[in-house]
């Protein structure tokens, strides 16, 4: 491999790990990622000259620190004190630093629970850990969500202030507290990859490379929590989202509905490793939403064809979901499973049955989706009850399209026609309003 | 760490539903500060109706009949606590019958 290669990987492995280490030793957020980052600029040139480094993470880390203690003297020191303190300086922050690499899996675990702790908003929890969990630079991040860089640089100023001003502990929480704040840091990594996802805006490109970041971060997640077949979960339903990138949408950005998805397309080595994943969390007994919707998306995956799509499973599959995620989004692709499997009539009676008001909708903002036949394939929409939509079913957007691709099924145009009117009343997602306009279009009603 | 905790709530309907039996205890609160040793002061207030608002304005000092916001929500009681961390801090919080009807803001006090 090649010194950029070999960059990119520790860059890409290594990063969180030692900001964690560099935060444990200097509780000093700002500092660390600065340093970390002055290191990997460092790198590039210096590997050219004196060769890739046996473990370049040791050098990465070892390069950081001297940057932190050389900040560290010369803005707490005055020129006049410098000589007299700086040797002590240099040892004491060096010893410190020593023993803290020792507990290296737990710094980042440590790090990553700060940094999707519950105090902090949702928006604050995404950005902080693209920025240093995943490295992503202010500028990357602030182009991801549309802001100006220093908008995006004062959002993380804040963040940071508030966890050392409010004193938002830098630990792995204890036993008590560590099942909902679990579930909090999988929310967070979800959040991320559906912020790339969902691309509701942004240029495409960063978008998608958010979506890599966030598989990247739910695997981190997953190595260091083996005993939480529901962080492995996550990592096997962002993997398999993530394998139909190349086939999601046409050059011109118009979604492609899964069932006239070109499979070969899709990244099958990530589908191999997703489907792995799952094999192993669900081995462990302890099933839950993630879990579940990482088997529904191997089941699309994993068919050959659109035709060959296991709908019975995945309608049995939904069956187990409801109940865990009871929103109306989860409702309404179970719906179109069972249309799959027992025809359009009985998801249209399901529908029907089904027009009480809705608890909330946690899932409201979720992917632009694919479909099958015209369907909505429901593995691309997920939930974990975090993100906090007060829509009610009938209020869904989704609920019109749903209606109309069930009645255009059953040749009943006029109805159809109707319903995919009111969806695109609903929609300013033009991915949405080209696909809905298209099947207008086909009806010709 | 210390904290202020911001006791608020709903001045018509607070204290009936306190008294109800979905609330918890302001006496098991109370004596879980102190079992903690965390307390530094606790003072409960009178209704925003009696309270009385000052601003001095072109050196001129101006009064106002209520509290300085609007609404029904409003401040009850404040408690300095100094505690771990914000974890234990919420678990305090989490504690007071109010959080039952009304909130607890939390706020750090500057060193």
């Amino acid at each position: 491999m090649d010194v950029e290669g070999v960059l990119d990987r520790a860059f890409r492995d290594d990063w969180a790990r030692i900001v964690a280490t560099l935060i444990g030793a200097l509780g000093d957020w700002d500092l660390a990622e600065e340093c970390a980052q002055e290191a990997f600029t460092a790198a590039l040139p210096a590997w050219r000259r004196d060769g890739i480094p046996d473990s370049p993470r040791a050098w990465l880390t070892t390069t950081a620190r001297h940057r932190a203690v050389d900040r560290i003297r010369r803005a707490r020191v005055g020129a006049a004190k410098q000589r007299a303190l700086a040797a002590e300086e240099t040892v004491d922050l060096a010893v410190n630093l020593d023993a803290l690499d020792s507990g290296i899996a737990d710094e980042r675990l440590r790090l990553i629970y700060t940094c999707c702790h519950p105090a902090l908003s949702v928006q604050s929890r995404v950005t902080l850990a693209l920025r240093t969990l995943c490295g992503l630079s202010t500028a990357e991040i602030a182009r991801a969500f549309l802001v100006g860089e220093a908008t995006m640089a004062k959002r993380l100023v804040r963040t940071r202030q508030k966890i050392a001003l409010a004193g938002i502990p830098y630990r792995v929480p204890p036993a008590h507290l560590l099942p909902e704040r679990t579930g909090a840091v999988l929310a967070v990594v979800y959040l991320m990859f559906h912020e790339g996802y969902a691309a509701t805006a942004g240029p495409a490109l960063i978008r998608s490379d958010l979506c890599a970041h966030a598989v990247g971060l739910a695997r981190m997640v997953a190595e260091l929590m083996p005993d939480h077949p529901e962080a492995t979960g996550l990592h096997a339903l962002l993997l398999l989202q993530h394998a139909r990138r190349g086939a999601r949408t046409t050059a011109d950005g118009t979604l492609v509905p899964l069932d006239e998805q070109d499979r070969s397309r899709w990244d099958h080595a990530a589908i191999a490793e997703g489907v792995t994943a799952i094999r192993r969390a669900v081995r462990r007994e302890r099933v839950g939403p993630y879990q579940l919707q990482a088997l529904i998306a191997a089941s699309h995956a994993t068919a050959r064809t659109a035709a060959d799509t296991n709908w019975a499973r995945i309608a049995d599959l939904y069956d187990r979901l409801l109940p865990l995620v009871p929103s109306s989004t989860v409702r309404l692709n179970r719906v179109i499973a069972i249309a799959m499997r027992d025809g359009p009539q009985a998801g249209l009676d399901l529908l029907d049955a089904a027009s009480d008001p809705d608890p909330p909708d946690p899932a409201n903002d979720q992917p632009a989706g694919e479909r099958t036949a015209g369907q909505r394939t429901g593995d691309e929409r997920t939930g974990d009850g975090r993100t906090g939509d007060e829509r009610t079913a009938d209020d869904h957007p989704l609920l019109s399209a749903t209606r109309a691709d069930l009645l255009r099924r059953l040749g009943r145009d006029a109805e159809a026609a109707e319903q995919y009117r009111a969806a695109l009343a609903r929609t300013a997602n033009q991915a949405e309003r080209g696909y809905l306009t298209r099947r207008l279009a086909e009806l010709g009603v | 760490m210390r904290y202020l905790l911001l006791i608020s709530a709903d001045e018509q309907t607070a204290e009936p539903a306190m008294a109800g039996p979905d609330a918890g205890s302001f006496d098991e609160w109370y004596a879980d500060l102190e079992r903690r040793g965390v307390l530094e002061a606790h003072v409960g207030l009178h209704g925003s109706h009696t309270a009385t608002t000052v601003r001095v304005r072109e050196g001129e000092v101006l009064l106002t009949d209520g509290p300085f916001t609007e609404g029904r929500e409003q401040v009850g009681g404040l408690a300095l606590i100094t505690c771990r961390d914000l974890d234990e801090a919420v678990e305090i919080a989490a504690g007071h019958p109010a959080t039952a009807v009304g909130q607890v803001e939390i706020r750090p006090v500057r060193a």
